[in-house]
């Protein structure tokens, strides 16, 4: 679940609770320097007044108006608009399909809804609309080009409210009634939804003509008809050099073949275009339609050497290396797993698998099933750590959040411990050990490891706050004596439980007298 | 019905009633019984313009949604299918009337297109042998819906994308088409301002139609003064924001669709008391949120902070009103308490669904944010809205920057979304500091952009919807109407895209000899979406006593920084 953290603290120091997208906007607002936007302490959070005071007022108001209830609720809401429980209100179209397509049609809340629901979940399987507008769009997930061969057929079809008979006439009885249509009568009867063939513009001239003409109306679905018809009519070379010239016209092209998934045609189009980047990115945007990880692997090692962006080179080629990678672990991890003999699987079963997961979900998963292998291995979290260049904060956080979930706290407390020179260990954690504090805290580490480490945060406040937090109330008290803060030692002592030992301690230190109080 | 379309200045019922005579029209053209099959899509935005009863009106009996196989049972002589003109959904029609053609009555087949016909898709139709089979095939160009009494949506989620990414223009054409309608409704709007390259091309494509309608003259006295058209791209800014608007909120965390909301049932009571316990609610609850119902008009368009008194005076008020009943003694008490029951109930309702709506959210906001949103799945999206925000607010981000972020956010999210940066990249959100000047701080300054002193509860300026932050589009409006743009030429030059102001003269019967006192009407069009914290902002300016503009608002889609990052991703074919 640590996945992502390090993003937020660039200059270590997170973004702190309540901060929300809406509050980026009222920071730093004396600096208009953009160099200290996301680290600025000056920014302002929107908060909510008196947060605890409205929401009891809340919850009071709420109390108030349903209490009501017993007394309203006898006889029914006649003059109200009627809602079933799932809130379409009675009446509503997507309630009648419900209620008209059982056969009873009576109960609303009965099982014709489950039934009608189970048929909308199996409906929900259709891909989402991009648009509702867009001709491009209508093909997107098809590739059928034989429906698209045969379009000027389509085209040449009888007049717009047509009836059955005339369709199943031979062909060549419905030539056009008019052959003299100019492009822009042509494209103006498109336009229109009414049909006209285009296979009368047989020149090239008149095929640009055709082209110009409705890119000057606007229409994209009849600027793609044009495009198909002269996609077909017209060789590459000719419908490449053409297009470049005309930039709306070329556009709407390579939105259609991207739609359509017309890849050939696509990428040979960024060739003769000389788009070097936008071919690597189509070709490899194709890797996201290939399930088969082998075949994908396959796939994405023919995208290195593309011709990306020199960062955008470097992740490809990660890319690749960490799904070949996968795919090792997960073979190797299965077979142990489904052999039953290594302990880390019998107590943790794999929930998923990891192939395709990202790099980080990667580390997770090594730093959790394969923490102590040599750094030999593919496997190992080291390994990945050197292969995929981790910087040093992203891999503390991650090793953190697996062993802690295991509550392996001998390897956490290595994990912040090194050793100089002379000997001497030293703790040092390059994400702020309030960071670690909060993680430990999050996989229920005891008090006493938890203790340990809000006792090394630096910041007195924030450990201060920290071991409030958590009731690490030996730190709070010496933490407090250390400051010669009565009064707050004063207000602690009626937080910890009456006849506690820490009770005993504050009263100890109360009454010191070695201690010179500030207050 | 749909009374809360009239409320406003202008009366948006009258497009709603035309659209409504349209769907009459073609029902009463397949005389006899109906079934309706529908594209389950096309259900919520119809939603808006028509209820089962019209349809029962026109014998309409049975309607199903749209799926495989064979259709279930009925007993009618029509069976129309009304759908998105989509590849995919024609194989499926295709499948239905093939195995309904071997089930023996012959029943006739129509087919409505919306918003279009395409000839692509009755090719489609031919080829799998059943185009033969329809009578009727027809479209019903559903450009603009009406959602409430100022607002207009065409609901094309893939709009931004489409213009902005693509360059296709599909979409803008389509907008045009629907002000054409607008004004063949409402008269023709003698002035045209407009910023940015989409709004340029709407402009000219309603100069370009209006020249091919010169066979009639439009009669209709004008009701808008006014039209602005802006592009998305003038102000990216605000949709990355969070709205902290009531109804902005809402969107935010649930996502309003059609002006639905589907909420957690948890918070909300069975609704008899004797019921609870056992069958406590798993469904989502969901509720219709617009202006017909009185509670939300007033509380919508609040900063949140501002809604939790507006619900407990509320609460007190409806609470002392049922109290009454013990103090009614005579017979003609009791009655003239009994009477006013009904809208003492309805209100108790919407107040209960309201406290329990701004609970939840309360519930929401309180949290750790950032943090659990990164736990969460969606977490990428907003993780992707922060990067973008930062990188639009400083004219792009510092090279090693954004190589940082992008290295983590692959790392950590996978690689593939290479593709969606690349998008992003494309669409101006994000990208590298090109040395040049970053400019946003004199936008800032002069748009007046960032206030410090925001009234949250009774706010004196727009800036009340963001908690300090004027959104910079509604301030863009706000200035035209006061004193108008040409005390901003120097932002507007730095802002992307041509501004410019187009008239459309009118006979002289139909020019309007404004009233003292009386507000302008200015109709403004959002391409590529609009917010509804930015709506919110326009409403305030429309109650503004000494305003002088009142808004309609139109888009290509009401979204939010969500759904908006969310459409230019890269997703698998």
């Amino acid at each position: 679940t640590t996945t992502g953290l390090i993003i937020f603290f660039q200059s270590g120091r997170p973004l702190g609770a309540g901060v929300r997208l809406g509050m980026g906007l009222r920071m730093n607002r004396t600096k208009g320097d953009e160099e200290e936007y996301w680290n600025s302490s000056k920014f302002k959070a929107f908060t909510f007044d008196d947060e605890d005071d409205e929401l009891s007022q809340l919850k009071e108001s709420k109390r108030a108006v349903n209490s009501l209830r017993d007394f309203v609720d006898d006889d029914d809401d006649d003059d109200l608009e009627r809602v079933s429980w799932s809130g379409e209100p009675v009446g509503s179209i997507s309630w009648s399909i419900k209620e008209t397509a059982g056969n009873s049609g009576s109960s609303h809340e009965g099982r014709e809804q489950l039934k009608s629901r189970n048929s909308f979940s199996s409906y929900a399987q259709l891909p989402k609309p991009t648009s509702t507008y867009s001709l491009s769009s209508f093909f997107r997930g098809r590739t059928r080009p034989g429906s698209f061969q045969s379009l000027s057929d389509a085209l040449s079809d009888t007049p717009a409210k047509s009836y059955a008979p005339e369709l199943g006439r031979p062909k060549g009885e419905y030539r056009d009634y008019s052959n003299d249509w100019s492009p822009s009568d042509t494209v103006r009867r498109l336009r229109k939804g009414k049909v006209c063939s285009l296979e009368r513009f047989r020149s090239l001239q008149d095929k640009l003509q055709l082209l110009e003409e409705a890119v000057s109306m606007h229409d994209g679905n009849v600027i793609t008809a044009v495009l198909i018809f002269l996609k077909r009519t017209l060789s590459k070379e000719i419908l490449f050099r053409e297009l470049e010239v005309r930039q709306v016209a070329l556009r709407h092209l390579i939105h259609f073949l991207k739609e359509i998934g017309d890849q050939k045609l696509l990428l040979d189009l960024f060739r003769f275009l000389d788009r070097t980047e936008e071919l690597a990115l189509s070709h490899y945007r194709e890797h996201l339609n290939i399930q088969d990880p082998d075949k994908r692997k396959e796939f994405l090692k023919t995208c290195i050497g593309l011709p990306f962006s020199a960062e955008d080179s470097a992740h490809i080629q990660d890319h690749y290396t960490l799904l070949e990678r996968q795919i090792i672990i997960e073979a190797n991890d299965r077979h142990l797993e489904s052999a039953g003999q290594t302990e880390i699987f019998r107590k943790h079963p794999r929930k998923a698998s990891i192939l395709n997961m990202p790099l980080v979900t990667t580390l997770f998963y090594s730093c959790f099933y394969h923490y102590t292998e040599a750094e030999g291995t593919f496997s190992s979290p080291v390994n990945l750590k050197k292969t995929f260049k981790i910087p040093d904060k992203q891999y503390v956080l991650t090793a953190l959040a697996a062993r802690a979930k295991l509550r392996a706290w001998n390897d956490v407390d290595a994990l912040f411990t090194t050793k100089n020179w002379l000997g001497y260990t030293k703790k040092r954690a390059p994400i702020g050990f309030h960071r670690v504090v909060e993680i430990l805290h999050k996989n229920n580490a005891p008090v006493q490891i938890l203790q340990e480490y809000v006792n090394l945060v630096e910041d007195v406040d924030t450990k201060l706050n920290l071991a409030t937090k958590f009731k690490c109330h030996d730190v709070v008290i010496d933490t407090c004596r250390d400051l010669k803060d009565r009064q707050q030692l004063l207000a602690y002592r009626s937080k910890v439980d009456k006849g506690s030992a820490e009770e005993e301690k504050i009263d100890a230190l109360l009454s010191s007298s070695q201690i010179r109080w500030k207050n | 019905m749909a009374a809360h379309l009239s409320y406003g200045r202008v009366n948006l019922n009258v497009l709603r009633e035309a659209v409504r005579r349209e769907l009459r029209e073609f029902l009463d053209k397949c005389a006899g019984s109906k079934a309706i099959v529908w594209d389950e899509y096309l259900t919520g935005p119809f939603g808006l313009i028509a209820q089962y009863s019209l349809l029962k009106e026109h014998e309409v009996e049975k309607m199903f949604t749209l799926k495989g196989n064979r259709l279930p049972a009925a007993d009618v002589k029509n069976i129309i299918f009304f759908v998105r003109p989509r590849l995919e959904l024609m194989d499926i029609i295709a499948e239905n009337v093939l195995s309904e053609d071997r089930r023996g009555p012959t029943r006739d087949f129509h087919i409505l297109f919306v918003p279009r016909r395409s000839l692509l898709c009755e090719q489609r139709l031919k080829d799998l042998g059943v185009l033969g089979s329809f009578i009727h095939r027809e479209e019903y160009s559903l450009d603009l819906i009406p959602f409430d009494g100022d607002l207009l949506s065409m609901e094309s989620e893939g709009a931004f994308k489409e213009c902005y990414l693509e360059g296709d223009q599909t979409s803008l054409y389509h907008a045009a088409k629907g002000l054409m309608t607008l004004q063949a409704l409402y008269g023709t709007i003698p002035q045209i301002f407009g910023k940015g390259e989409c709004a340029r091309q709407v402009a000219n494509m309603m100069i370009r139609m209006k020249r091919e309608f010169t066979g009639s003259q439009n009669s209709i006295f004008p009701v808008f003064d006014n039209l602005l058209l802006l592009d998305r791209n003038v102000d990216l800014l605000t949709p990355l924001a969070t709205q902290l608007t009531y109804e902005g909120l809402i969107d935010e965390i649930y996502g309003i669709q059609n002006s639905y909301v589907k909420l957690p049932p948890e918070k909300f009571a069975p609704k008899k008391q004797g019921d609870g316990g056992k069958d406590l609610p798993t469904e989502a609850k969901k509720l219709q949120l617009n202006s017909a119902e009185e509670l939300y008009a007033e509380i919508r368009d609040k900063n949140f902070n501002a809604v939790g008194s507006v619900l407990s005076k509320k609460a007190k008020i409806i609470s002392a009103a049922f109290e009454e009943r013990h103090n009614a003694k005579t017979v003609g008490e009791i009655k003239q308490f009994v009477s006013q029951l009904p809208h003492m109930q309805a209100a108790r309702g919407s107040l209960a669904n309201h406290t329990s709506i701004a609970e939840l959210i309360k519930d929401v906001t309180v949290n750790n944010y950032i943090e659990d949103c990164i736990a969460q799945k969606h977490s990428l999206i907003k993780v992707l809205r922060l990067v973008c925000l930062q990188s639009v607010c400083n004219s792009g981000l510092k090279q090693k920057v954004l190589d940082y972020y992008k290295r983590e956010i692959l790392q950590t999210y996978g690689y593939e979304h290479i593709l969606t940066l690349h998008n992003l990249e494309k669409a101006g959100l994000l990208k590298p500091q090109t040395g040049g000047r970053n400019n946003y701080p004199t936008i800032r300054k002069t748009l007046r952009l960032w206030m410090d002193d925001v009234n949250e509860q009774n706010p004196t300026d727009i800036s009340y919807v963001y908690s300090g932050y004027a959104p910079l589009s509604v301030r863009l409006a706000q200035l035209l109407s006061r004193p108008g743009w040409r005390s901003i030429e120097e932002v507007l030059r730095i802002l992307p895209g041509p501004h410019f102001e187009e008239r459309q003269p009118l006979p002289t019967g139909l020019q309007k000899k404004r009233q003292p006192g009386e507000n302008r009407v200015t109709l403004i069009f959002f391409l590529g979406g609009v917010t509804f914290a930015e709506i919110a902002a326009l409403r305030f300016l429309s109650q503004l006593e000494d305003g002088g503009t009142e808004y309609v608002i139109a888009t290509t889609k009401l979204m939010n920084g969500t759904s908006w990052i969310e459409a230019l991703m890269e997703k698998p074919f």
